[in-house]
């Protein structure tokens, strides 16, 4: 009797295998043979121009890569870039989250009209920041002083991609901060102002730590959303006046410079630095997260 | 006095809510004035087009290469999504309703996966899609598509199925309804929105693409629409594709804006079901 | 119309754990039987395998005389009302009670006749265009019962269908499966874990506990005449007292004094019984004395005072909660004793009450076994 009954789960489980199979398939065919392709490339010289003097070099590459100063301006404008948007995405979309949330009037309207820059392609919205802050063209150039040009220069340019990133991406949080909102239960917050707690007591005190698991979700998915940034900094500056992502610059050395070794070297760099922040993340969640579940 | 005071914070609100509308408005009204904007007035700097022209309209129509874009977005766009879906559909199932071992293990590597950054991905890909003769073609850019839609269709639809009663299930086999019956007639309706969110956010990542877009594609055989319009140079080589760049980006807005407000509903709970579930 | 008949059925999981063990039991056609037992004792199990939602382990299940373990729910002609009602949410009331009509491939007219029939019958007929999402619980429970009655099936098989009602719908909807269920003489097999429920609606209890039949009987039976200290204990609302004793050959020593032996008492050392035993008296063997009370048959009536704690007016009557002293004073208390007494009883917290009670009305239970020892099978 035992064994029919396994034989029910073998079953189940080999419908289960059949039925994931072509995701996984698709998924691990398409990433996980060119990253390891991409190792193998990055301990190559391999330059499309002259393939002739293809042949290993060893950590060759690495220490070409670690030694650029463009690599590094790179990373450090990307984890600028990061750091700074999500910041401001987080309160920017928290109190977005709130409004769309608590709304007295037009919660629809609110709910359905924040979800335009979300819908939009991130490259029409970068060719729209770009002309905004063109000087002659744009209305927001137009309301600075005269002979400025913000985009050909490093911090200017530099504010203009994180204000194009954070005007593209705070929807997301938002909704996502939303449904965080959506969890703290309504007797919770009444019990609380009850004991006398006011409006903003009640947000850090109840509904904050409430919110923190999701908080910490839509915290590093952004992070490593907003550090693969590409679109708004190829349309606004392609990287000119030291404005560089590390996916620019990647980017540049396989197509433009048609440099295989170093464009793969550069790329297994970038999964790593990825790897490493999503690895502090979880280890913040995990350190994190019991006590939140335990309450529950 | 009550009547006052809840008068008054609806003001507040209301002002609030006004915020949030120019926030999401203003942007995009800006490509759309710019984008009726006659060539003369392209370069005066004003919010408001002092007069309309549908020439650049006209002119990007009138671009072949736009056009081709626009197939391929369409084209590209739809059989990854479609791909991405029905695979993900079958996993998702999976997931929600059946043990195995390995089911943490695909909800692992798609998040993995949604955590990626393409542009590790662009250069090996590039290598081996023009090894394999993909470069520059429908498939070439329609297995990354796929690859990237999945993670998204796979968690929302696994919290979709998740939600639906199965008791509805047992319910429709005790009514009479054969397996097959109890599928097609009670679970496919009630699933059927929770795939259709699933497409839509599916085909929004596909359609948003740039990157894979214009490193894996070298001429409009296959280049997408967002590819082409950063190839635009206007209508002669001295005019300043400004108006152009603007109508393309108004052309390649619109349609998904509109789908986005029309499924306003299913796109946040799809967007969100993934992270209160944590 | 049908009888059931369950044949040693059991139910095996894959960890190897016991949901239900040789399950007997005869369904007479037209019958309403009630199981009941706590949460996990394999009730729900029992149902599902007689609806053919889950498979029968061992044993066999009869429907009308013939083997169905094997068959497909739909293949057994039985209709079931779940927990959740489970109405589609896609469909109107209409829709959703003529599904089953739909898998049969009725045709429409008679299909339409049949659902205005018993949306009749439910009182419905307003709401058939409506979707669940738009109905209140005890409307929605009601769509359920028409889905389950419009085929005119030979069995209903229902699933704890009112506890997500609240208290009063439930006691309506009570009445109403009860007079239904008269009125269809359908066989009829009810799931629930509200001994309440089961003692007003059923013809006969099945009261099970981890998987094990305890007792079948009628309510009053299972009431007055328990096999055991689990069904004693589960029911009656309050539950039955139960009071340490020890059998001498005085008599009966007890919290409340010395019983002489009664007819019951003799019978139970018949058996042999341990010294320690078990006494079980329901909280209506109980009557203030300085009320009038009932003629006792037999044996005389037996009086005590204890300290009263608490008193629950319930306003027909009393529910008086009782502590009682140590016999012989230093032992450990035997703990509370609840009675249920007349309203017009003056008795007030605080102070001491003295009672009498029928001493015939004495259950003993085995300690270690449980088994009534005053109910000889």
């Amino acid at each position: 009797m035992r064994r029919a009954l396994s034989a029910g789960e073998r079953s189940e489980r080999r419908l289960a295998w059949w039925l994931c199979a072509p995701a996984a398939l698709v998924m691990v065919l398409v990433t996980a043979w060119p990253v390891l392709y991409s190792v193998l490339l990055s301990f190559q010289r391999y330059d499309l121009r002259f393939p002739g003097r293809r042949e290993w070099i060893g950590p060759d590459n690495y220490a070409t890569v670690l030694g650029s100063g463009f690599w590094w301006s790179a990373v450090w404008v990307t984890l600028l870039v990061t750091v700074v948007s999500v910041l401001i995405e987080l309160v920017l979309g928290m109190a977005l989250a709130v409004v769309m949330y608590r709304t007295l009037v037009g919660r629809g309207l609110v709910r359905t009209v924040v979800l335009i820059p979300y819908g939009i392609v991130t490259v029409a919205a970068a060719f729209g920041w770009k002309y905004a802050w063109t000087p002659g063209t744009g209305w927001l150039a137009g309301l600075l002083p005269p002979g400025q040009a913000p985009l050909t220069e490093h911090w200017p340019a530099i504010a203009i991609i994180i204000l194009a990133e954070v005007w593209k991406t705070t929807p997301f949080m938002a909704l996502l901060l939303m449904a965080g909102l959506a969890l703290v239960p309504e007797d919770a917050l009444k019990a609380a102002a009850m004991d006398g707690a006011n409006a903003w007591q009640r947000f850090r005190m109840i509904t904050l730590p409430l919110m923190r698991p999701v908080i910490l979700a839509a915290l590093l998915f952004r992070t490593l959303d907003a550090f693969r940034i590409f679109d708004d900094v190829y349309v606004l500056t392609n990287g000119a006046q030291g404005t560089s992502s590390v996916s620019i610059i990647a980017y540049h050395n396989l197509i433009g410079g048609l440099n295989l070794g170093i464009g793969s070297t550069m790329s297994v760099l970038i999964f790593l630095i990825t790897a490493l922040i999503a690895f502090f993340f979880v280890a913040g969640l995990g350190a994190g997260s019991p006590a939140g579940k335990e309450r529950r | 006095m009550a009547g006052r005071a809840g008068s008054s914070r609806r003001v507040r609100w209301a002002l609030a809510d006004l915020l949030v509308l120019l926030y999401a408005l203003v942007p995009v009204l800006w490509l759309v004035s710019l984008s009726v904007k006659t060539p003369a007035a392209v370069a005066d700097g004003s919010f408001v087009p002092s007069e309309w022209t549908w020439r650049n309209y006209r002119s990007i129509f009138g671009d072949g290469d736009f056009l081709r874009g626009l197939v391929n977005s369409i084209g590209i766009g739809l059989i990854s999504t479609l791909v991405a879906v029905v695979i993900g559909t079958m996993a998702a199932y999976a997931v929600a309703r059946l043990r195995f071992p390995g089911r943490s293990a695909i909800l692992g590597v798609s998040l993995l996966i949604a955590m990626f950054p393409q542009i590790s991905l662009v250069t090996p890909l590039f290598q081996i899609e023009r090894a394999l003769g993909l470069f520059n073609t429908w498939p070439g850019l329609i297995l990354p598509y796929v690859t990237f839609a999945l993670p998204l269709t796979i968690y929302t639809l696994s919290n979709f199925f998740q939600e639906i009663p199965w008791e509805l299930e047992k319910a429709a086999k005790m009514d009479g309804a054969t397996p097959l019956q109890a599928f097609c007639l009670v679970i496919v309706p009630l699933a059927a929105p929770g795939v259709v969110t699933a497409a839509i956010l599916a085909f929004i990542v596909c359609w948003n693409d740039f990157l894979f877009a214009i490193s894996l594609t070298s001429s409009s055989t296959a280049r997408t629409a967002p590819a082409a319009i950063s190839y635009f140079t206007g209508a002669s080589q001295f005019e300043d594709p400004t108006g152009s760049i603007a109508a393309a980006a108004v052309v390649i807005t619109v349609p998904i804006v509109l789908f986005v407000l029309f499924f306003q509903r299913r796109i946040v709970s799809g967007l969100t079901s993934g992270a209160v579930k944590g | 119309m049908a009888e059931i008949v369950l044949d040693g059925v059991t139910k095996r999981f894959s960890d190897g754990t016991v949901a239900v063990r040789e399950f007997d039991l005869t369904i007479a056609d037209g019958e309403f039987v009630i199981l009941v037992g706590p949460s996990g004792c394999g009730k729900s199990t029992t149902l599902n395998m007689i609806a053919g939602l889950e498979d029968i382990t061992d044993g066999e299940l009869r429907i009308g005389g013939e083997r169905v373990n094997e068959r497909a729910p739909k293949d057994r002609d039985i209709a079931m009302v779940f927990q959740s009602y489970a109405l589609y949410p896609h469909m109107t009331v209409r829709q959703n009670i003529g599904f089953p009509l739909r898998l049969a491939g009725t045709d429409k007219a008679r299909a339409n006749a049949k659902i205005e029939e018993t949306a009749g019958i439910l009182d419905l007929s307003d709401l058939l265009d409506r979707r669940p999402a738009n109905l209140s619980g005890g409307q929605r429970q009601r769509v359920a019962m028409g889905r389950a009655i419009v085929r005119d099936p030979s069995a209903f098989l229902m699933d704890e269908p009112l506890s997500n009602l609240d208290a009063r719908l439930r006691v309506q909807m009570r009445t109403m499966i009860s007079r239904l269920q008269n009125r269809l003489g359908t066989t009829t097999v009810y799931v629930t874990h509200d001994q309440t429920e089961a003692m007003t609606l059923g013809d006969r209890i099945v009261l099970m506990k981890d998987g094990v039949v305890q007792q079948t009987g009628a309510p009053e039976d299972l009431y007055a005449r328990p096999h055991n200290l689990f069904v004693a204990g589960f029911i009656g609302s309050p539950a039955m007292n139960l009071l340490p004793a020890e059998l001498t050959s005085e008599g009966l020593r007890t919290p409340l004094g010395l019983v002489p032996p009664t007819p019951r008492i003799t019978a139970a050392l018949r058996s042999d019984p341990p010294r320690e035993v078990v006494m079980g008296l329901r909280p209506e063997a109980f009557a203030d004395t300085r009320l009038p009370r009932p003629v006792a048959d037999g044996a005389a009536r037996l009086a005590f005072t204890a300290r009263t704690d608490i008193v629950e007016s319930l306003g027909a009557e009393k529910y008086v909660y009782l502590d009682l002293s140590p016999e012989p004073p230093g032992a450990p208390a035997p703990g509370q004793l609840v009675a249920r007494l007349d309203a017009a009883s003056p008795v007030r917290e605080g102070e001491p009450l003295e009672l009498d009670y029928d001493p015939t009305q004495i259950h003993l239970f085995h300690p270690e076994t449980g088994v009534n020892l005053t109910e000889s099978r």
